[in-house]
């Protein structure tokens, strides 16, 4: 079996798709000659021609509006954005329009549709490259988020959003674009959307995050265990709308503390609604209170960016003070 | 740039340009049948939300004649995106005036289930029901049109706007785009002067709309959007160009008449005698009198015309009106393929509270 990096895994996703079906379209800015600023379409428009690999004008709300557009048509649209920092200029088109033309329009049109694209720090690319902007889809109601973050999960899911019928947003973690590798099947398979996964089992704290923190919380777990022998279980989310409140609610009532880690900022991030439901739904079960690792409440800094992001040792912090109780 | 009239606003033709349009008599008459319906539905949904039955309407008195005779130009195959103020698309494309009701009742029969006001959409009439905020439909329109394209499927889209939308980013970037791929598709702007209560020389330095094709590198045509005649023959034009993959811009000049919406007051921005002045023009009474004057109908035809007109939409409100509410449940669907678990607990809380209620 093949080994891959994340980058890989999406485009062999994508090749092998669009082989098979040709309704999919890839546009977006650099995704033709360029193969993508982080070559996840490389290869794509010489094998499958201009048509259905377009290199668009610079302007967001045309990609994705376009994109909308397409989808209602009857093609299958994997809109790549070059930086979900980016997105902000075709918001509009994403809140307004893809995520109620089916809502609007009693259930007559649809925008099934991917928008895709890196988000997260660790590059050194400052406040305009490295954010990590999910509690904007999430709240929007009509959308379908998905973040992966192991090569085998990014073409499974991928494959899934792509024959799924409500519009997705693809977020990928440009940190692991290519640290992690991975064994990845050729061929056809899914990874369900809205399904979590238990990456590392344990007794005594569970932690819920998703993108690159499912490694850096693996990293933390791992430490902890040999230096205090303490049972972190990591539930990697990979589907963050809709939520898949059945893994955690096991999880929880399983070891009654939850630490949640995302690289987003704290307030109002995915972490406050993960916590109020465990809150709502599993509060006798806790043994202490629901401890968040976040990205601060600032601008993402050029500077001291590695700190921004929650580190191993914030986590292991989080656990022993969790552990404390 | 020049500026298209046929029928002048004494309803008196230009005989040249007339002779070169392939329209019958019959023809004629129809598109004035559908502007009168508009017409008078238009007034009836303005009482109705009077009366506190419907929730907000956009006026299209004054405006008929471009959503009507561009309607009329377009083949079945073509699709429309059209704005909140195109009632005359829906009329021309045969829609019932029933089902026109039920949309802005929002009641159990309504398409739409309720979901939204003032638009409409249904995909058997190839009408796709737009977003309220201004322009965010276009960059759609140019990605329907394309897909049509890439699928080799020779279908023209009409893509209404009005004057207020060429301010905005969406429209530049569907532009720009329309042009660099050459797509299926004709924008039509009607330019009622008013966005709002900004007129239109506040909205752009522009001298005229249509002048901004130009810098997409798609043609721009300038046409009196009050003489219906000059609206279908620019607009087929246009839609033919656009089926061979020349996109085109449209700027018809025509006037808001009445108010924004319901809930706008303009006398607090304009002056009677302008409206006043701007009604000389009216579409209607200028096709009227050219029909008369032609002999195509006589007076008494007009009369009876428009009697039989106000009498089965009136018997159509009435019928309407019994219509209940759809069931609470609508405002749980369509949001995704499928519902999930926290709609579905939201959902059980909302219909309990209903029930109670």
């Amino acid at each position: 079996m093949p080994v891959m990096t994340l980058a890989q895994a999406l485009n062999n996703a994508l090749k092998e798709q669009m082989r098979k079906d040709d309704r999919i379209i890839v546009l977006g800015e650099d995704v033709g000659k360029r193969g993508g600023v982080f070559l996840v379409t490389e290869g794509l428009l010489e094998e499958f021609g201009s048509e259905r690999v377009i290199d668009t004008p610079l302007s967001e709300a045309a990609i994705f509006g376009v994109a909308a557009g397409m989808a209602m048509y009857g093609l299958k649209p994997v809109a790549e954005v070059q930086f979900f920092d980016f997105a902000f200029g075709g918001f509009d088109q994403i809140v307004s329009q893809i995520a109620k033309i089916r809502y609007r329009s009693g259930g007559q049109f649809k925008a099934s549709l991917i928008i895709r694209g890196p988000v997260a720090g660790g590059i050194r690319g400052g406040m305009y490259h490295s954010q990590h902007p999910e509690s904007y889809y999430i709240h929007t109601a009509g959308l379908k988020v998905i973040v992966p973050s192991f090569p085998y999960d990014a073409k499974g899911l991928l494959i899934s959003a792509l024959k799924a019928d409500d519009p997705i947003i693809f977020m990928e973690p440009k940190s692991i674009y290519r640290t992690v590798k991975q064994e990845v099947p050729e061929g056809e398979y899914m990874v369900p959307i809205g399904k979590a996964n238990v990456v590392r089992k344990g007794e005594d704290v569970t932690i819920i995050t998703y993108g690159a923190m499912v490694h850096k919380s693996l990293e933390a777990a791992e430490q902890i265990e040999k230096e205090k022998g303490i049972g972190v279980e990591v539930i990697d989310l990979r589907t963050l709308l809709p939520l898949d409140i059945d893994t955690i609610l096991t999880s929880v009532k399983k070891t009654g503390r939850v630490i949640i880690v995302h690289e987003a900022p704290k307030t109002l991030g995915f972490g406050a609604e993960i916590a109020a439901i465990i809150a709502e739904k599993a509060i006798y079960n806790l043994n202490g209170p629901i401890l968040r690792v976040c990205g601060a409440d600032t601008p993402f800094p050029l500077v001291h960016d590695q700190y921004y992001i929650p580190t191993v040792t914030r986590i292991k912090k989080a656990i022993i003070k969790l552990m404390s109780y | 740039m020049s500026f298209l009239q046929i029928l002048n606003e004494n309803g008196e033709a230009n005989e040249a340009l007339l002779k070169s349009i392939n329209l019958t008599n019959e023809d004629f008459l129809k598109m004035y049948r559908y502007m009168l319906i508009t017409r008078v539905l238009d007034g009836w949904l303005l009482k109705l939300q009077r009366m506190g039955k419907v929730a907000i309407h956009a006026p299209n008195e004054g405006e008929e004649a471009v959503a009507v005779g561009t309607a009329y130009a377009a083949r079945p195959e073509d699709w429309f995106f059209p704005t909140y103020r195109e009632l005359g698309i829906l009329i021309t494309r045969g829609m019932s005036i029933r089902e026109i009701l039920c949309r802005w009742l929002a009641n159990k029969e309504d398409v739409l289930k309720g979901h939204e006001f003032a638009i409409y959409g249904k995909k058997e009439l190839h009408i796709v029901p737009t977003t309220t905020p201004i322009s965010v439909h276009l960059p759609s329109a140019v990605g329907f049109a394309h897909a049509a394209k890439l699928r080799k499927d020779k279908i023209v889209v009409l893509a209404y706007l009005s004057d207020g939308a060429t301010s905005k980013g969406d429209f530049h970037e569907a532009c720009n785009w329309a042009g660099v791929f050459k797509v299926p598709i004709v924008f039509i702007c009607r330019n009622n002067q008013y966005a709002i209560s900004l007129h239109v020389s506040k909205q752009t330095a522009s001298e005229t709309l249509a002048i901004k094709a130009v810098a997409y590198g798609i043609k721009g045509m300038r046409v009196d959007g009050n003489d219906i005649i000059a609206v279908y023959k620019s607009a087929k034009e246009a839609i033919e160009m656009a089926r061979n993959y020349e996109p085109v811009f449209i700027e018809y000049l025509t006037y808001r008449l009445g108010s924004h919406t319901t809930a706008d007051d303009p006398k607090r921005y304009r002056s009677y005698e302008e409206v006043e002045f701007w009604r000389q023009k009216d579409p209607i009474k200028r096709l009227r009198t050219f029909l008369i004057s032609r002999g195509i109908i006589t007076e008494q035809e007009d009369i009876s015309i428009r009697k039989e007109i106000e009498t089965m939409v009136e018997d159509e409100v009435r019928k309407a009106l019994e219509i209940p509410p759809p069931p609470i449940e609508v405002i749980f669907e369509d949001v995704y393929s499928d519902i999930p678990w926290n709609l579905k607990e939201e959902m059980e809380e909302i219909i309990e509270d209903f029930k109670g209620s």
